[in-house]
């Protein structure tokens, strides 16, 4: 119960801290907000270069070619050499035929050259389509499938995947470490801004002490007043992160440039990320008041 | 019985300065005592001393069966929580009403709600201030203020109150309704300490008197003994 009440009191004491040294809370709480939008920005564009990453290795397929001329029991042969080689992860046969069909389909143009061609006229060839598990292990994969016999040809965009996963990869982490960056430039500036809070409270520190308030008791308010400011300072950061998001997502159509570069759904991206947000502005507020206040506890 | 004991206390600054020789003194309890001497006498230095500002160069001192000078910094409250200390300035929350810096002394207990309210309107009754309990330190006059300190000094119910120049920032009338004030609290138990160089309220008060010099005892005057000419 006397627990209970202490820190019932601190929360009290906490919030009237807050408002009665005003001017210097509100240089902590934009401080937050400042350096909070700029990690939201960071996390937003780290978390969608991801996404378009998985997207990219969820898309890229291994297209084996397979000689015309081969019985359907070969073609079970390459089928069960596919699948023991490691790191394939899936693999589907498609004849010429259903190719054939498909390609109809999807164009009159190709509909009305490939109408009359007969089975030996037809060009096209029957394929293994393979997902690889590790798409940075692509080649070794491609490489091997190309070696069985009965295999014509092998694709997969090489190069150009490489090429893209690296690029993205290298975005990724880049946003990671300015977001760790960030978080630790954040934590320093608000301890500093806290500071100057907590130094022109000195006498009121001083007075607890005189009347034989412990460590921890002097602490615990200025660390709740440090999760206040960082609470406080969330509010911009994440009503611009649910409102800004939903609306560039809705602006871009969910798509940036290319219908293949998907955005990532707001919902429930924007809310994870908010509570993010509100976690790293509570931690780093009651650090920096933690840290602030250390100085003072010592005659 | 003593409150307080003081063995073979030094003080020497870290600037060199000694500002306590050789201390031996007891304080009884119950006892009203006031310290005299010129500025830089060891005044200020010995009632540090007595509440754990500062650290005993060497020797010992006792405070309510407290050895002071060996409390590390992190247990200085257990010795404040039995001390109520008045300064010449005050010391007040300026953001704090009468009430709520009265009561901020009990709330770091942990007390229920109900009985910090009849402690702190106790108190202020006691000081004369239970109409002012709404007011900011800032709608207050000096003594009134000094008030506020004294009722948020003794409203623990401390053994002993050190009193730093309580009157010192106060016109003389307000300076004897605040000694009045203390009079009262020491009748009710509790043992007074009481830095001065106001010799008028000294003579007036009749108690015992301590004069202190370059950091030792000059005259220690029993209770009604001190007049102005030894001085």
């Amino acid at each position: 119960m006397k627990t209970f009440r202490i820190i019932g009191r601190n929360f009290r004491d906490a919030f009237k801290g807050v408002f009665r040294n005003f001017s210097l809370s509100f240089a902590s709480i934009s401080c937050i907000t400042i350096t909070l939008i700029v990690v939201a920005v960071s996390m937003v564009l780290s978390n969608n270069v991801d996404n378009f990453t998985k997207l990219v290795e969820r898309d890229v397929t291994i297209v084996a070619f397979i000689d015309n001329d081969i019985t359907n029991d070969q073609i079970n042969e390459i089928k069960d050499k596919i699948s023991t080689i490691n790191n394939v992860e899936n693999y589907e046969f498609r004849s010429k035929t259903e190719i054939t069909k498909e390609m109809r389909d999807s164009s009159e143009v190709f509909d009305s050259i490939m109408r009359n061609w007969t089975d030996e006229e037809n060009p096209i060839q029957n394929t293994f389509q393979v997902k690889v598990k590790d798409i940075e292990k692509i080649d070794n994969v491609a490489k091997q499938i190309e070696k069985i016999d009965g295999i014509t040809l092998v694709k997969y965009g090489e190069g150009m995947v490489e090429q893209l996963i690296s690029t993205f990869d290298f975005i990724h982490k880049i946003c990671i470490g300015a977001v760790v960056a960030l978080i630790l430039v954040t934590a320093f500036l608000i301890s500093n801004t806290i500071k100057i809070t907590i130094n022109s409270r000195q006498r009121e520190i001083g007075i607890m002490r005189l009347i034989g308030a412990s460590n921890l008791n002097i602490r615990i308010p200025f660390i709740i007043e440090g999760l206040l400011l960082g609470a406080l300072g969330s509010i911009v950061p994440i009503l611009a992160t649910v409102y800004g998001y939903s609306a560039l997502y809705k602006n871009f159509d969910g798509h940036l440039f290319s219908p293949f570069i998907k955005l990532i759904e707001p919902i429930p991206f924007v809310y994870t990320t908010s509570l993010i947000l509100l976690a790293i502005g509570i931690a780093v507020g009651m650090f920096g008041s933690w840290r602030a206040v250390k100085k003072y506890l010592k005659i | 019985m003593d409150l307080i004991r003081i063995t073979n206390v030094k003080k020497t600054y870290k600037t060199g300065v000694t500002a306590i020789q050789n201390l031996n003194l007891t304080i009884a309890k119950g006892d009203f005592v006031f310290i005299i001497g010129s500025t830089g006498c060891g005044k200020s230095t010995l009632i540090k001393m007595l509440y754990r500002e500062e650290k005993p160069t060497s020797g010992q001192i006792i405070v309510g069966g407290i050895d002071v000078g060996k409390l590390r910094n992190g247990k200085v409250y257990k010795i404040r929580r039995k001390i109520g200390v008045v300064f010449q300035d005050f010391k007040l929350l300026p953001k704090s009403t009468v009430y709520e810096n009265v009561a901020f002394a009990l709330e770091i207990f942990g007390l229920p709600k109900d009985e910090i309210h009849a402690k702190v309107l106790k108190v202020l009754e006691l000081v004369g201030l239970k109409s002012k309990v709404k007011n900011y330190p800032s709608q207050l006059s000096g003594g009134e203020q000094q008030r506020v300190a004294i009722a948020r000094a003794i409203v623990n119910g401390p053994k002993l109150l050190i009193c730093d120049e309580p009157t010192g920032n106060l016109d003389p009338s307000t300076g004897m309704e605040i000694m009045e004030v203390l009079e009262e609290i020491n009748k009710l138990g509790t043992t007074i300490i009481m830095v001065t160089h106001d010799i008028n309220i000294v003579k007036k008060m009749n108690k015992r008197v301590i004069v202190l010099d370059s950091g030792r005892v000059l005259k220690d005057y029993e209770k009604g003994t001190y007049s102005n000419e030894n001085i």
